[in-house]
């Protein structure tokens, strides 16, 4: 009997070993993809151990995310905690175990977290961990201005619609603000029912969405400032050209109408016609520049690419031509109405940044900068982890271009139809916008402006979704609260 | 001091190989669960007793067991009908393995383990040249255990025990006669067995499917398997660290349902890593080396018989569960001896190790 045996033992012996190199390959072959998996309950525990660094803004200070320690089954997790609640909830986004994370909270998890290691930060982690220490994160420092951001909520004043100001010079993101917007500290224990108390007069009402960067709205009116850069730009046109204003234009033999048919402007230049925001002059302009060219110029200002941003990427989205939910470059003048292009409408649709951007370029004498929204990351002892640069995105048009352009803003402000922009001691120049969406009463609001003391300071765009009234009736004055909360001194003086 | 009195010569191995796993595995579920630490030592001091007693009653000759082996035979079969009687059978978990009496509350299965080596053990040195012979009436017996495993399979809904059982009975049948073309047949009809109840069966076809592909449920049926695993690569070469490891979500739920009893070592190999881990399987394979020596060096056909069923059955119950877990094979829900929570487990293993200990006594006083 000895010989199955020995057999037997063999088997049983082999049987240990095959559990030996199971085991091997789960804890060594394994075990990177294992962690990174999304089901992966104790990855997203380990997260809530570490200490995970601050979002705070400088000037004026304010924390918007710290973090709340709580002790659960012996051990210490870190809870995240924001303070203001929903006012800069769409930058910010949200960490939690339920519904895991976005915003910059998803975006800058590394540098918050104290996974962005080097090697350098490597030995010091190393020990900490076999030290058991708890990890502390890095804090990021935003170039949001707090005061300017309520400000831009309260003049949103329960309407859906977006704010987004920007430091034309630089692309820092002054203000984004997005409304609906939530509170962030209901998501992790009441995420459905929390959300669905949010009213609001829109639909959807999706208070979730960063409307800043992932709202795709009708530009209307406020694209002119696209299509006038890019006819002077191209050398055809000057501030001065003559056009002549029958009340409408004519596409493919269609008459496209002005805001207001019964009043046509006759003779008038080009200046003009941004003042008195004339569809028919932009629509004239647009056949004769043609749709490639209009798109290049769009293409030029950023249009047709995300636009870069800190937060995560598919929470921004790219402005353009749409069809079917897609982007779309028309490859032939006639796969595009190209009259009602050029003032903004056809399948155009565009973010709130992507049209602060534009008025930032024209601010900034043509070159449109990155935004950004993180201005430095500290660690946890107080130096600076990174700094971020001003970099150029491109120049979208010559600085005579934007000169010219810039003054033609000024005027819409001082005399045509955003004078509701207007700010005493400050030099602001704008573009109205009202866009049709093919319902009645359900227009997109718009206003675009760059302001300053001398030279401009901030680029805004402001937008409000499914309104009655005119982008200079109800965006304008927005702008104009935002200004002022942005430039105090000078709207005192 | 009872072994000294009882078993001089038994191998000198086993009793600390076993202090080794039982202080593991308490030591873990201190870790995971005190109040559970604290019934688990109660049983281990039981299984102690019980161990003690099995030497000292059976020290003289423990042979004489042979002479009883249809009541063993006899016994393992009412013990695991116990769980459907009415009244005092349990389901818990979808499995029906529990006796309730009283206060008290069991597996009786782990008790049958026993009893079937016992009898199979007399049984196959009775028959042994009989069936070598490969007469077809003398597989009669071989097929009624094949009907009655998967009578038990059917009955209890535990594929676990069943394969346990099963696997013990071909390796016995194996020792005995000689002939792999047995064991190769049983386990073809084992199979062919499992197959069909895996079409009937809705819990044994979830299993398996579970095992072939965790991740299309990975919320729902195939979690448990998932997390464990994610639990055992997360303690990647050296562990967390005792105490260290992650086994509760943040508003301080088990991640893992079962940690302490079939999960057991997922946690260990979270906590220890592969170091750990690994140590603790080869004391299961020095263990199963010490068991197949004590077959090979005692010289009668019941002893060799009862020691290499013994070990056997320890080895393949340890390989069920830990290859279960680490989807070797499907898993099935048994307990890792001496390590996991569980008191009819922790007895019964003390009882094995008692029978391994009076045949290493005998086989080593003779030599």
């Amino acid at each position: 009997m000895n010989k199955p045996i020995a057999r037997l033992a063999v088997v049983g012996t082999s049987m240990m070993v095959l559990l030996v190199v199971a085991t091997t390959y789960w804890q060594a072959w394994a075990a990177g993809g294992l962690a990174d998996r999304q089901e992966n309950q104790i990855e997203r525990v380990a997260q809530f151990t570490i200490k995970r660094g601050r979002i705070v803004t400088k000037d004026p200070a304010a924390v918007l995310a710290r973090n709340r320690p709580k002790r659960v089954a012996g051990r210490t997790l870190f809870f995240r905690q924001y303070p203001p609640g929903g006012l800069a909830a769409h930058v910010v986004g949200y960490s939690t175990q339920a519904r895991y994370r976005t915003g910059l909270e998803r975006s800058r998890n590394d540098y918050l977290t104290a996974s962005n290691q080097n090697l350098s930060t490597l030995l010091e982690s190393s020990l900490d961990k076999l030290k058991g220490a708890t990890i502390e994160g890095n804090d990021l420092v935003l170039t949001l201005n707090m005061r300017a951001q309520r400000a831009a909520l309260q003049g949103l004043a329960g309407r859906c619609g977006s704010v987004v100001a920007l430091e034309p010079q630089t692309g820092k993101v002054l203000v984004m603000a997005s409304f609906p917007t939530y509170d962030q500290n209901v998501i992790e224990r009441n995420f459905v029912r929390g959300l669905q108390r949010i009213q609001a007069p829109c639909k959807p009402v999706a208070p979730l969405y960063n409307r800043a960067t992932y709202g795709l709205y009708a530009p209307g009116s406020i694209y002119k400032v696209v299509t006038a850069a890019a006819a002077i730009d191209s050398g055809r046109y000057t501030a001065g050209s003559r056009f002549h204003d029958p009340g409408y234009c004519e596409v493919y033999g269609r008459r496209v109408n002005n805001y207001d048919t019964t009043r046509p402007f006759g003779n008038v230049d080009l200046r003009q016609a941004l003042v008195n925001s004339i569809n028919s002059v932009f629509c004239n302009i647009g056949k004769e520049l043609g749709s490639k060219l209009l798109v290049e110029y769009s293409k030029r200002f950023g249009f047709y690419e995300t636009p870069p941003l800190e937060t995560p990427d598919n929470e921004r989205v790219a402005s353009g031509l749409y069809d079917d939910g897609k982007l779309f470059d028309p490859k032939l003048d006639s796969d595009v109405d190209v009259g009602r292009f050029a003032f903004g409408q056809e399948r155009l649709l565009v973010t709130p940044l992507q049209m602060a951007m534009v008025a930032g370029a024209i601010a900034n004498g043509g070159i449109v900068m990155e935004p950004r929204v993180i201005d430095r990351i500290l660690s946890p002892k107080g130096t600076i982890v990174t700094r971020s640069r001003a970099d150029e995105l491109r120049r979208a048009v010559k600085p005579e271009t934007a000169a010219t352009v810039a003054s033609m803003m000024r005027a819409v402000v001082e005399s045509g139809t955003g004078t509701a922009a207007q700010v005493p001691g400050l030099v602001v120049g704008g573009k109205t916008g009202t866009a049709e969406t093919g319902v009645a009463g359900t227009n997109n609001a718009w206003f675009i402006a760059f302001a300053g003391r001398e030279r401009p300071e901030v680029a805004i765009a402001v937008v409000l979704e499914q309104q009655n009234g005119t982008g200079g009736e109800l965006a304008a004055p927005i702008a104009r609260a935002v200004l002022q909360a942005l430039l105090p001194r000078a709207a005192n003086s | 001091m009872v072994t000294r009195y009882a078993v001089p010569y038994a191998d000198p191995y086993l009793l600390p190989m076993v202090a080794l796993l039982s202080a593991i595995g308490v030591t873990m579920i201190y870790r995971l669960n005190p109040d559970d630490a604290f019934r688990q030592s109660l049983w281990i001091v039981l299984g102690v007793l019980l161990f003690a007693l099995t030497l000292l009653t059976l020290r003289r000759d423990y042979r004489i067991v042979e002479r009883y082996k249809y009541l063993f035979g006899l016994g393992a079969l009412v013990v695991l009908a116990l769980p459907a009687l009415p009244g005092i059978g349990q389901t818990i978990n979808g499995a029906r393995l529990w006796v309730k009496i009283g206060p008290l509350q069991f597996q009786p299965g782990e008790l049958a383990k026993i009893m079937l080596i016992v009898f199979l053990a007399g049984y196959l040195r009775d028959k042994r040249e009989v069936l070598a012979q490969g007469r077809l009436k003398d597989f009669g017996p071989l097929l009624v255990i094949w009907g009655a495993s998967m009578l038990v399979l059917v009955q209890t809904n535990d594929l676990g025990s069943a394969l346990l059982h099963f696997g013990i009975f071909l390796a016995m049948v194996y020792v005995a006669t000689g002939r792999v073309s047995y064991a190769a047949a049983g386990l073809v009809l084992f199979v062919i067995g499992a197959a069909a109840i895996y079409t009937v069966v809705p819990r044994v076809e979830s299993r398996v499917s579970v095992w072939l592909d965790p991740w299309a449920d990975a919320d729902g049926t195939g979690y448990q398997s998932i997390q464990s695993l994610f639990s055992i690569g997360n303690g990647g070469f050296g562990g967390t660290g005792l105490g260290r490891g992650t086994f509760t979500t943040t508003d301080g739920n088990a991640i893992i349902p079962f940690l302490n009893t079939d999960f057991i070592y997922s946690a260990i190999a979270q906590e220890l890593g592969l170091v750990g881990s690994a140590a603790l399987l080869l004391v299961f394979m020095l263990f199963v080396a010490r068991g197949m020596r004590v077959a090979l060096m005692v010289d009668d056909g019941f002893s060799k018989l009862l020691a290499a069923g013994l070990t056997f059955g320890f080895a393949l119950q340890s390989f069920i569960i830990v290859g279960g877990v680490l989807r070797v094979i499907p898993l099935t829900g048994i307990t890792l001896p001496f390590v996991s929570y569980g008191g009819s487990s922790v007895v019964a293993n003390f009882v094995l190790l008692a029978g391994l200990m009076l045949v290493s006594n005998r086989a080593n006083a003779r030599a």
